[in-house]
């Protein structure tokens, strides 16, 4: 039993082990996967029984002819565009503030975290008030008269707002993880040799910080794609005024359980998870070429 | 010059920490006003009386008791689940020697890039089958593993040496015994934060029993709560009593156990 090479015993006793876990992985996320791309691929089909009887690319004909995907997409990528690279440099501004800070960064810090333990409904609902056109607390701080959640010009922003709020905690968290990584001996060299506070963050920080900087936005794209639960609970059970706040998953939902096409439905899904497939590969690459540099340095 | 530079780190940090705050504060502030009076109100005139009867109605006005019982349930049931399924799985690819480990082991993680909303539908599907449409099952079953648990566990098991692992086993300890009387104990801090992650996404979860429910009966708070928007329409204060006791629980569970759910969170995601 000690002997370190695997053989058919090793490999039951093993299995015994790994069973409940791959038993309900395989249950319910290998065959939904397959299940998924058949029914993407089904044209014709019975909702109720799940029998297929014609296949084809039909689906994604009609996504890529359906004016709503266009706008699924189209504002899947704009909410994506304002939350992540404004949440990734504000987090990064906090985390550098914190790092650090002689008192009292436990208590900034459980503060700016409070969002991401609170659930995502009941923080939508209450920006849903701060929204509010006449009494709102958002127009009453910025003097201003807009109708966030009804003008199909501002909700999309409002949504914008509410996910940059929420998502910041998480972030600076991980900024202050990756700070923390840092040797110190390298900013003390740095600064001996009389760099300035700005050039020590430049040449030494960010360079040391970039992993992470990548990470944390690979996280937050993917994670703001898939936008879902903030979308329905602001706009209470809709895609906000004119279809202005329908995202992908939003879509997904829409035809799959508001209108039964369960191939579009599926067709969508497949379409989100390409997306996360590209960024993740796109991630994967750098962080390869990053990890050849480094030994190429280290040699 | 330094001084005014660190006041001036705690200034902006400070202003960020009410941008944060606001939210909560004006949850509870609204929640303690008049009933259906907030609307007619200035932004910032607020009565002074303090009207706690509104929880009291809000309570009554919707099963919250029920919805907290499910919530509960569903939020422990799943997290124990998790947490017994993965420390499992955890131990085999740590300390056990198999075909096609590392095959298994990076098709498991390669899975984690799927997106759960394009699982949701299959899923849906065979649960209407199943006849678990509404049921306590549905909320649970499909939930009872986590790749990412697993995946935390596993790196917190390789840190321990193989020897101890050896010379527990030459003492006559099973691999069963091992892992429960000490890479368990050994690890219960870790435990303790994937287990404190899982939890808070449980509880919080909306998309999956939001479909798989539409009886009263089986509702989690979340769902609870999008529901009784309905009912309240724009009475602004009943609905943000009820806000207060979806979020209340969850805030405690964080001030108490802080440390270990922000110890969770960089080892996930940082390691590896």
């Amino acid at each position: 039993m000690l002997n370190p090479k695997p053989s058919l015993k090793t490999t039951l006793h093993a299995l015994a082990y790994l069973a409940p876990l791959l038993i309900i992985t395989v249950l319910f996320t290998v065959w939904p996967l397959l299940s998924a791309v058949r029914l993407s691929l089904a044209t014709r089909s019975n909702f109720y029984t799940g029998r297929v009887t014609a296949y084809g690319w039909a689906n994604f004909g009609a996504l890529w002819h359906d004016p709503d995907f266009h706008r699924a997409v189209q504002h899947t990528l704009l909410f994506t565009l304002g939350v992540v690279p404004a949440s990734v440099l504000l987090a990064l501004g906090v985390a550098l503030l914190l790092n650090r800070l002689p008192h009292c960064a436990r208590f900034f810090q459980t503060l700016y975290f409070l969002p991401f333990v609170t659930s995502t409904v009941a923080v939508s609902l209450v920006w849903g008030w701060l929204f509010q056109a006449d009494h709102g607390v958002v127009n009453g701080l910025i003097h201003t008269n807009i109708d966030w959640l009804n003008d199909p010009h501002y909700s999309l922003l409002a949504l914008i707002l509410l996910c940059l709020w929420q998502s910041l905690g998480f972030n600076i968290l991980l900024f202050l993880a990756g700070l923390n990584h840092i040797d110190d001996r390298y900013l003390l060299v740095a600064q001996l040799n009389g760099a300035t506070a700005w050039q020590r963050f430049w040449h030494v920080t960010w360079p040391l910080l970039t992993p992470t900087v990548i990470l944390i936005t690979v996280n937050a794209l993917i994670t703001n794609f898939k936008v879902f639960d903030q979308v329905y609970a602001l706009f209470h059970g809709s895609a906000g005024p004119a279809n202005a706040d329908l995202t992908l998953t939003y879509y997904l939902y829409q035809k799959f359980y508001i209108e039964n096409q369960t191939g579009l439905a599926a067709a969508s899904g497949l379409v989100l998870f390409g997306l996360v497939l590209l960024i993740t590969g796109l991630a994967g690459t750098y962080f390869h070429h990053w990890t050849r540099w480094l030994r190429k340095d280290a040699r | 010059m330094k001084k005014l530079l660190i006041g001036g780190r705690y200034l902006l940090l400070a202003l960020g920490a009410v941008a944060m705050l606001l939210p909560f504060v004006w949850m509870v502030v609204i929640s303690l006003q008049p009933a259906a009076t907030t609307l007619t109100l200035p932004t910032f005139a607020w009565s002074s009386a303090l009207h706690w009867e509104n929880y009291r109605h809000a309570w009554r006005l919707a099963p919250f008791a029920q919805y907290y019982g499910n919530s509960l349930l569903v939020t422990a049931t799943t997290t124990g689940g998790q947490l017994f399924t993965s420390i499992l799985a955890a131990f085999a690819f740590s300390h056990l020697h198999f075909y096609g480990r590392r095959l298994l082991f990076r098709g498991l993680i390669a899975l984690t890039m799927i997106p759960g909303e394009l699982l949701l539908i299959p899923n849906f599907i065979t649960l209407t089958h199943l006849h678990w449409i509404n049921t306590y099952a549905a909320l649970i079953v499909p939930w009872l593993t986590s790749i990412f648990a697993m995946f935390a566990l596993r790196q917190a098991f390789l840190t321990h040496p193989q020897s101890l692992y050896y010379a527990a086993r030459l003492e006559g300890a099973s691999d069963w015994q091992y892992l429960w009387h000490v890479l368990v104990p050994l690890n219960r801090p870790v435990i303790t934060a994937v287990g404190l992650l899982q939890a808070i996404g449980s509880w919080n979860a909306f998309m999956w029993p939001l479909i798989v429910t539409n009886s009263p009966r089986l509702r989690t708070l979340p769902v609870g709560l999008m529901t009784f928007t309905s009912q309240t329409g724009t009475n602004y204060p009943l609905l943000m009593a009820a806000t207060v006791f979806v979020v209340v629980p969850l805030l405690i569970l964080y001030l108490a156990l802080q440390k270990y759910i922000v110890a969770g969170i960089t080892r996930a995601n940082l390691k590896g």
